[in-house]
């Protein structure tokens, strides 16, 4: 099991109602539905995507996010909002955060640390931006418009006075090590926040 | 006219009749005394009776949805790219059934038929159909056919409205609705064009109220104007231009009105050709049928206490082009579906085609589409 799968679903009450943006092949709504007895839907638009989640059973519905927002679905009408990995592609990441904690009083967002001292080091000795397993594309064609470090993160959540419930901080492949935790902004890779207004 | 059947298809089918002795009360108070409606099946009923699925048509649709009824026809069934062996509703797996709905003119009691208390056709007569009334008399049909629970109802557009209808009114009875190019009510924009064809029905010389076959005539002029409008509104700027473009049957201007343009000439000929077949009276009550539709209504006007009382899963589809009834409108439905709590996934296909993007097979609609269906089979145990 994916430790991020796992680290999520220890967040997450049975029987809650979520939201999954940008939900992907619906892998973590899956496996909160059958761990956890949620229900929900999942906002996607890969076409892929799509089929592997209808045929998984989920709900999935075809939504743009830069597109339409989040506006059709009602405040207080989710358990938990969750985005993995998609916070840094959208247009407008601020104003995101603020309609997932309008849509429910808690939030799951994980994101990759541009932070991490492998990205540092590539800039630091070339000059230019890094390119890396996790973070595979060039800036010109990259989905990733809004990459940033966990610390920045943390400043705008308390600039906008959100509460960082828990935080746990991870390589690559989601493992939990023990180095990170010394200096997880440099070492970390990925960050799975847990958040509330 | 196919001189082998191509192996995707269900093949030479016949239709059938089933007879209803008994009233069937209907939404404005008045009541058929007897009715009978027309169907075609596909495919097998399996023992434990949990795969069938209900076909609901649209406007000028009927009860041949796929095959053919001879080796003669010219095409197939109106749903012929969707129904059949290896397509999405999968008739290895699924029972299909599909009618004419009543009102029709196609076999199903309708204005053409003869009333049993005149010995007369209904004509003009025949009482106004609802949504409503046509799910409970496709429940008489399933009561007949032995089936409890459809494993799907699936429509597009005037055909999502029933499916839609079902799970509202029937939710015990609908485990998935699929519910493709559709609205849960019409706007004024589209009653508007439903009147401008009423209105070129009924101002027709040869209407005479209806009772224009005492006169044994048809208001032909008037049902041509009629679907020469509404075929307008199936098709999309983008279609209509690829396909016509301002081609012209001769290079020069004519410097008159008779038809010069490609466009012209198909829409007369679309006008035509459904003129000689369908029933201005049928064209009518269809009309009405959609204006009337609105199931919020029996809730406060709230959709989402109308779909509260569904107990099914829900498969919502629309098309990037289609501007009758477009994504925005079926996106109401879905957040409706949302609110309500109910299990719904939602498509937004890009196709040029418009309205009618729901009966052309473009490989997205075909994907997602099958996918579902597939889900809906296991699911049932088909």
């Amino acid at each position: 099991m994916r430790a991020d799968l796992e680290l999520i679903e220890n967040w997450i009450k049975p029987g809650s109602r979520l939201l999954d943006l940008g939900c992907g092949d619906g892998t973590l709504l899956h496996h909160l539905r059958e761990t956890k007895n949620t229900r929900g839907y999942g906002l996607e638009i890969n076409p892929d995507h799509i089929n592997t989640c209808i045929t998984k059973g989920l709900s999935v519905i075809e939504q743009d996010l830069d597109v339409k927002g989040l506006a059709n679905f009602k405040t207080n009408s989710f358990d938990y909002v969750i985005m993995t990995q998609a916070l840094q592609a959208v247009m407008h990441p601020d104003r995101m955060l603020d309609e997932m904690l309008r849509l429910s009083k808690q939030c799951i967002i994980t994101f990759p640390n541009f932070g991490h001292w492998t990205c540092r080091w590539y800039l630091g000795r070339y000059g230019e931006m890094p390119i890396s397993r996790s973070l595979p594309y060039t800036w010109y064609n990259t989905p990733n418009i809004h990459l940033c470090t966990f610390k920045d993160f943390e400043n705008l959540c308390s600039q906008k006075n959100l509460q960082i419930l828990n935080r746990t901080v991870v390589d690559r492949e989601h493992r939990n090590r023990w180095f990170i935790h010394m200096w997880p902004n440099m070492m970390g890779e990925i960050a799975i926040y847990h958040l509330s207004r | 006219m196919p001189e082998t059947l191509p192996p995707d298809s269900v093949g030479l089918v016949q239709p059938q009749i089933a007879k209803f002795d008994f009233v069937l009360p209907l939404q404005s108070g008045r009541a058929l005394p007897r009715f009978e409606l027309v169907y075609e099946t596909y495919g097998e009923l399996n023992a434990a009776r949990s795969n069938a699925v209900l076909i609901c048509h649209a406007l000028s649709g009927h009860h041949h949805a796929a095959g053919y009824h001879s080796m003669d026809e010219r095409k197939p069934g109106w749903w012929d790219s969707c129904i059949g062996p290896g397509k999405p509703i999968d008739t290895r797996r699924f029972f299909v059934v599909c009618l004419n709905n009543l009102g029709g003119c196609h076999g199903s009691t309708g204005p053409r038929s003869i009333n049993p208390e005149t010995g007369h056709r209904y004509g003009p007569d025949f009482p106004v159909i609802t949504v409503k009334d046509w799910v409970q008399s496709q429940a008489r049909l399933a009561d007949y056919l032995g089936i409890h629970k459809w494993a799907a109802i699936v429509g597009g557009s005037l055909g999502g409205m029933q499916a839609l209808q079902w799970a509202i009114d029937l939710p015990e009875r609908v485990h998935h609705a699929a519910i493709i190019a559709s609205t849960p009510k019409l706007t004024a924009q589209n009653i508007a064009f439903n009147e401008v064809a009423r209105k070129a029905i009924t101002s027709d010389p040869d209407f005479h109220g209806g009772r224009y076959h005492e006169h044994n005539t048809i208001p032909k002029r008037g049902l041509m104007l009629a679907r020469m409008i509404g075929h307008i509104t199936y098709l999309s700027d983008l279609s209509m231009g690829e396909k016509f473009g301002r081609e012209m049957r001769d290079k020069v201007f004519k410097y008159g009105f008779d038809v010069e343009f490609e466009v012209e000439r198909y829409l007369n000929y679309q006008g035509e050709r459904f003129s000689e077949t369908f029933d201005a009276n049928t064209y009518l009550l269809m009309t009405r049928v959609l204006d009337y539709f609105d199931p919020a209504r029996d809730y406060d006007n709230s959709l989402v206490e109308a779909v509260s009382q569904a107990q099914c899963s829900f498969f919502i589809a629309a098309f990037t082009s289609d501007w009758r009834f477009s994504p925005e409108r079926s996106e109401i439905l879905v957040n409706a579906l949302v609110e309500a709590d109910r299990r719904v996934s939602y498509a937004e296909i890009d196709a040029p085609d418009g309205h009618d993007a729901f009966l052309i097979p473009t490989p997205r609609y075909m994907d997602v589409f099958a996918t579902n269906m597939n889900r809906i089979a296991d699911e049932v145990n088909a």
